[in-house]
């Protein structure tokens, strides 16, 4: 008879999630905190045994057992732990900013999930479409719209955009669907370039978000505290990133997530059953861009000031290797490897200028050695239906 | 007139250096079923090793003639290219023949970041343009505004012989025989007896002295190579090949001038500033994919290469 893990449980229920999130939780203050490369690099090793002795152990069996049988206290103890970071780092610019980009990178990449991990519909310019929405925060709020409206504006708009490349991207498979992506994100960069309207190579400056009269390029006192702008643009990085998670694991666990995944898997089995190839293709498509763009409008507003070199093609590399790092379709692999891609390089000045040579040499012996990423999507669970 | 002359020539040199670089991308597709994205890298190692092979000539036999400093700095951008190519093929790219094509495509992308990076740190200065020498007579002819410089008229013939070269070996030889077979049918070409992996590595020496011309050629054109080049080169061979079609060489090399065809009209002949030539070529490769999803000489299920 077939061992169910959860039987031989170490970490027992929610009370397992509330325990790995505080420890989580203490090695990033202790990681985010440390300054010196040294402190780094014995944070950073240490993190990295256990992580190996968890994963060489039975011990990553226990922990993921805890996690699926305890997802929503999993989902809030996630969402607490990033909210004491935000709080804990209250006055930290750069600490902030760092999360931030995190929290709006994984927000993209998640719509790439959708396109690529689910529906298996090849983009190569996700880091277009994701400028498409800061570019349109940008232009839409220069022009007086307000935030709110500007920001939805950057998903829609870059949804619309999309709906120019479906037809190519519909009727080509394969290496044809790869180029005609990549002819975008190169087309796409070098239109803002050389376009005076939209600032040219220098770029354009962003009007901060401001909601309900508050503004969110202020630095703001509570309570005595001092507490740097970035607390806002966090907390609403975070709150768009629980939404798209949110969003896309349902979709994931719905009969569209299901539709999809026939699409990916065999397109010809699919069509034979009755599944609708086009229209998946398209909703994936969509779907993905606007989460980038709405990523993208957010980011442009809490950056400030973007420019073309924020957008061209090695950053569509970067996402799709973030994607990839992480396991494809899997939602934590995505927000786990946005975390290694974003912060390992920004907290190791030595190996700044080394970055992208790092980047792609790590994703080579990824795609060589482990090709399904770090966290392999799992298949469907449906044994607590029956 | 004399313009129209001027951006036809400029066009058709363009378009040589693309097809030079589309035959690689299409060779490769043929044996292998795969993209090597990093194809447009490798050009731009070629370049620099030419370039290095000059500066070594410079400094230990400094007063060597032209004409053989040329045939070194190929020989020696050939010999880089060669050693980068088949190492590639073996270790990176016949290890993935089975994975899905995504997955090659964006190991041959990592790959192509990893070659730039490397150049652009290591290679001496690597980060900023570097010259690269005038090894070709200077002479030109010259009739109102119309000038045919007698170099480009020299590169683009022996662009021309290259292509005709890969040509005749292809259909001609046993070498090209054996290349052929493995593109129709690896296993049936395996069962008579072609060693599979001495055929694909040799398709990859093949392609790779191809590009490593087209990148010595790129720099005697341009007189400047820049460690960045081969993104934008490896972008317009994978377009030219795809929108020839991919695994057919005329396909290719129709490709290859298509792209500069398309180029050469946004620069000039539309109502909008040439600086959009990019963004018309690439808009106009999506549109037309749009329209003839396989390229236009599609890929037949039988026959590639």
């Amino acid at each position: 008879m077939r061992h169910h893990p959860s039987r031989d449980l170490i970490i027992p229920g929610p009370a397992g999630c509330v325990l790995m999130a505080t420890a989580l939780l203490a090695w990033s203050i202790l990681f985010l905190k440390a300054e010196e490369q040294i402190p780094i690099l014995v944070y950073m090793i240490s993190g990295s045994l256990l992580v190996l002795v968890a994963a060489l152990s039975d011990l990553h069996k226990s922990i993921s057992a805890t996690i699926s049988s305890n997802e929503s206290s999993w989902d809030k103890c996630m969402t607490l732990t990033l909210l004491a970071l935000i709080l804990i780092f209250h006055d930290d610019h750069y600490t902030l900013f760092l999360l931030g980009t995190i929290m709006v990178y994984a927000t993209a990449v998640l719509g790439l999930n959708v396109q690529l991990g689910y529906t298996g519909v090849i983009n190569f310019s996700a880091a277009s479409f994701f400028g498409i929405g800061s570019y349109t925060a940008a232009m839409s709020s220069a022009a007086g719209l307000p935030s709110l409206p500007a920001l939805l504006l950057g998903g829609i708009v870059a949804a619309l955009v999309g709906c120019v490349l479906l037809l190519p991207v519909l009727r080509t498979s394969g290496h044809y669907a790869a180029l005609v992506t990549m002819a975008f994100a190169l087309l796409f960069r070098v239109f803002l370039e050389v376009n005076e309207w939209f600032g040219g190579p220098q770029g354009i400056a962003v009007a901060p978000l401001t909601l309900f009269g508050l503004d969110f390029s202020q630095d703001m006192q509570l309570w005595g505290i001092e507490f740097s702008f970035y607390v806002k643009y966090d907390l609403a990085c975070l709150l768009l990133l629980v939404l798209a998670f949110g969003f896309v694991r349902r979709l994931e666990r719905s009969w569209l997530g299901l539709s999809m995944d026939a699409v990916r898997c065999d397109e010809t089995a699919g069509a034979c059953f009755g599944v609708d190839i086009a229209r998946w293709k398209i909703t994936a498509f969509t779907v993905g861009n606007l989460l980038s763009g709405l990523a993208g409008a957010l980011y442009a507003m809490m950056l400030a000031y973007i420019s073309p070199a924020n957008f061209a093609f090695p950053d569509s590399l970067l996402f799709l290797s973030i994607l990839l790092l992480g396991g494809m379709g899997n939602n934590w692999g995505v927000i786990l490897a946005t975390v290694f891609v974003v912060v390992i390089p920004e907290k190791f000045q030595v190996i700044q200028e080394y970055r992208y040579l790092i980047y792609a040499a790590l994703v080579l012996f990824m795609i060589l050695y482990r090709p399904m990423g770090l966290l392999p999507r799992k298949a469907r669970n449906y044994g607590r239906l029956s | 007139m004399e313009l129209f002359l001027q951006f036809c020539i400029n066009g058709l040199m363009l378009g040589m250096m693309y097809a030079l670089v589309a035959v690689g991308f299409t060779l490769f597709f043929g044996v292998l079923d795969v993209i090597v994205f990093s194809h447009g890298d490798t050009v731009m190692i070629g370049a620099f090793g030419g370039l290095s092979m000059y500066w070594w000539l410079g400094a230990v036999y400094p007063g060597l003639s032209l004409t053989w400093t040329v045939l070194w700095v190929f020989l020696a951008a050939a010999l880089a290219v060669t050693v980068v190519g088949t190492l590639v093929a073996r270790f990176l790219i016949m290890p993935l023949r089975k994975a899905p094509p995504l997955n090659t495509l964006l190991a041959t992308m990592m790959l192509g970041t990893v070659l730039r990076e490397a150049i652009r740190l290591f290679f001496p200065d690597g980060s900023n343009p570097k010259p690269f020498p005038h090894l070709l007579p200077e002479w030109s002819w010259q009739s109102g505004s119309l000038t045919l410089r007698f170099d480009n008229a020299l590169l683009f013939l022996s662009g021309a012989v290259m292509i005709v070269l890969v040509h005749l070996l292809i259909t001609r030889t046993r070498l090209g025989m054996a290349i052929r077979a493995v593109a129709q049918d690896e296993e049936a070409a395996q069962l008579m007896g072609v060693n599979f992996t001495m055929i694909v590595l040799a398709t990859f020496a093949l392609g790779s002295v191809v590009a490593a011309f087209a990148g010595v050629m790129n720099g005697l054109y341009y007189n400047e190579i820049n460690f960045g080049m081969g993104l934008l080169l490896g972008a317009i061979g994978f377009s030219a090949a795809v929108i020839g079609g991919l695994g057919n060489i005329y396909g290719a090399i129709l490709g290859g001038f298509i792209f500069a065809f398309l180029q050469t009209l946004g620069a000039v002949a539309l109502p909008f500033a040439s600086a959009y030539k990019d963004v018309f070529a690439f808009g106009s490769v999506i549109a037309l994919m749009a329209v003839r999803p396989t390229g236009l000489i599609a890929e037949p299920s039988s026959q590639r290469v």
